[in-house]
């Protein structure tokens, strides 16, 4: 279980608390600038923020930074690169390839310019890239949002082996379909409350 | 010996090329030639001045006068480092990855020079000190202000990236290392430019001088020599010390981006 404790980073996101068991797809929702970014960045530690985040009772603020965002992985919405090739960014370019054609995209994408893809690919490889790292929960914020409906079936059937696997996702999104077709649990965001649906929409 | 006295005429006559930048700047309106004319009285009066006050002191040979004569340049090249910064830390940081690298790195650099390489007698003889340590604190100047400027370049600018590494379960060192080997590169870049070049496209500045002074011209290639290890190693120690500060405080202990520390954040 992903348990989420009084996190906050005021004034944008005010105390949190929620959770989302193993094996569940937790959906967030809610307008831009809501304050559904600052959540996933602040379930990952990536801004200075109040409260804890738990995974299967292990607390987030009593192990080392890099070793909690590899259990909890996050994808945020615009990926970010550092070098030139993809293959450089992945520590095991080989054992990745799999991965890639889970997510539509051809082994040989491995060698491609990061500045010759597209925004689709680049959120596919973004996706691969962090799963390389076998997290046991993922935050993804709009992860097919650049996708046509063949890559975003993709996705969402990779998404859905996950979940078979035990893992917890919390996914955001503006897609009420999406949100149907993954969801068990859902939230809706707004002026950084949190606050339960009942149903997506 | 074969030395030319220069009269002051010779030099106005020098400074004519320099003048025909300036006004092709000013005709083309590039917002330049105020700043060019401003660096050139500058550097007209600090060298007259500079000039009086070396024959002041060599003249006294009196170690706490060069000790001072050191601590006012040492002063300046601190305040250069700080004004040059284009995106400075909040608060008291701003003086301290820069410039305490450059005071530090400087002043050890300095005294090996001294005690271990030419060994002058006193060790503290003015006519050695003073320029060695006005090479070092200069081009170490150099190096770490375009080393600062790119690393904190790199993090507000490739923040996504940097993150990425980070989100991918990188340390802090880790996540910015492609970007801190970047900037050493460039702060490296103009001394590995000049050794280079050094003896083939140029005559480096020091060797000129010495030997348009009338210096025999093997003399001249060794202190070259030793001069322009001695940068090396200073501007890349200093710079590495000056970008190590300023990852340092711009990330924190849970391993995150701190851009909420630079000092245009405050306002």
């Amino acid at each position: 279980m992903l348990e989420v404790k009084a996190l906050a980073r005021l004034p944008m996101l005010q105390p949190t608390s929620f959770s989302v068991p193993a094996g569940e797809c937790g959906v967030i929702m809610g307008r831009s600038g809501a304050g559904k970014s600052v959540l996933a960045r602040a379930i990952t530690d990536l801004d200075p923020n109040e409260g804890d985040v738990l995974w299967r009772g292990q607390s987030r603020n009593a192990m080392p930074a890099p070793e909690w965002r590899r259990l909890v992985a996050y994808v945020p919405a615009e990926s970010g690169w550092w070098a030139e090739r993809v293959s450089d960014h992945f520590a095991f370019p080989g054992d990745a390839e799999a991965l890639l054609e889970e997510v539509g995209l051809p082994a040989e994408a491995m060698h491609w310019l990061v500045a010759r893809t597209s925004s689709g690919e680049r959120q596919r490889l973004a996706l691969a890239r962090a799963l390389a790292m076998q997290p046991q929960a993922l935050v993804l914020d709009e992860p097919t949002s650049a996708l046509d409906s063949e890559s975003r079936e993709k996705v969402e059937a990779l998404l859905r082996r996950l979940l078979k696997e035990g893992k917890a996702l919390l996914l955001i999104t503006h897609d009420v379909a999406q949100a149907r077709r993954l969801g068990q649990r859902f939230w809706r965001m707004e002026a950084g409350v949190l606050t339960p649906l009942l149903e997506p929409g | 010996m074969g030395y030319i006295s220069l009269s002051y005429w010779a030099v106005a006559a020098s400074a004519l090329l320099f003048v025909i930048t300036a006004a092709l700047a000013l005709l083309f309106e590039m917002g330049l030639a105020r700043s060019l004319g401003w660096v050139a009285a500058r550097m007209v009066a600090q060298l007259l001045l500079v000039g009086l006050v070396l024959k002041f002191i060599f003249t006294a040979t009196n170690g706490w006068v060069t000790l001072a004569a050191a601590s006012v340049m040492a002063g300046m090249a601190m305040r250069e480092v700080v004004r040059r910064q284009q995106r400075p830390l909040a608060g008291a940081w701003r003086w301290l990855p820069g410039p305490a690298s450059l005071l530090l790195v400087g002043v050890l650099a300095l005294l090996y020079a001294l005690l271990v390489v030419i060994r002058p007698e006193p060790w503290h003889a003015p006519r050695q000190l003073l320029p060695i340590f006005g090479m070092i604190l200069g081009n170490s100047m150099t190096g770490i202000t375009l080393g600062l400027n790119a690393i904190t370049e790199a993090i507000t600018r490739e923040r996504p990236a940097i993150e990425a590494r980070l989100l991918l379960g990188c340390t802090r060192w880790q996540a910015v290392r492609p970007f801190a080997g970047r900037a050493l590169r460039m702060a490296l870049t103009p001394i590995m430019n000049a050794m280079a070049a050094a003896g083939i496209i140029s005559l480096p500045g020091m060797m000129t001088g010495q030997i348009l002074a009338g210096a025999p011209p093997v003399e001249a290639v060794k202190y070259q020599l030793m001069i322009m290890f001695l940068i090396a190693g200073v501007v890349g120690l200093a710079s590495l010390a000056a970008m190590a500060g300023s990852i340092w405080r711009l990330t924190d202990e849970r391993h995150r981006l701190r851009p909420d520390r630079f000092a245009a954040a405050e306002s």
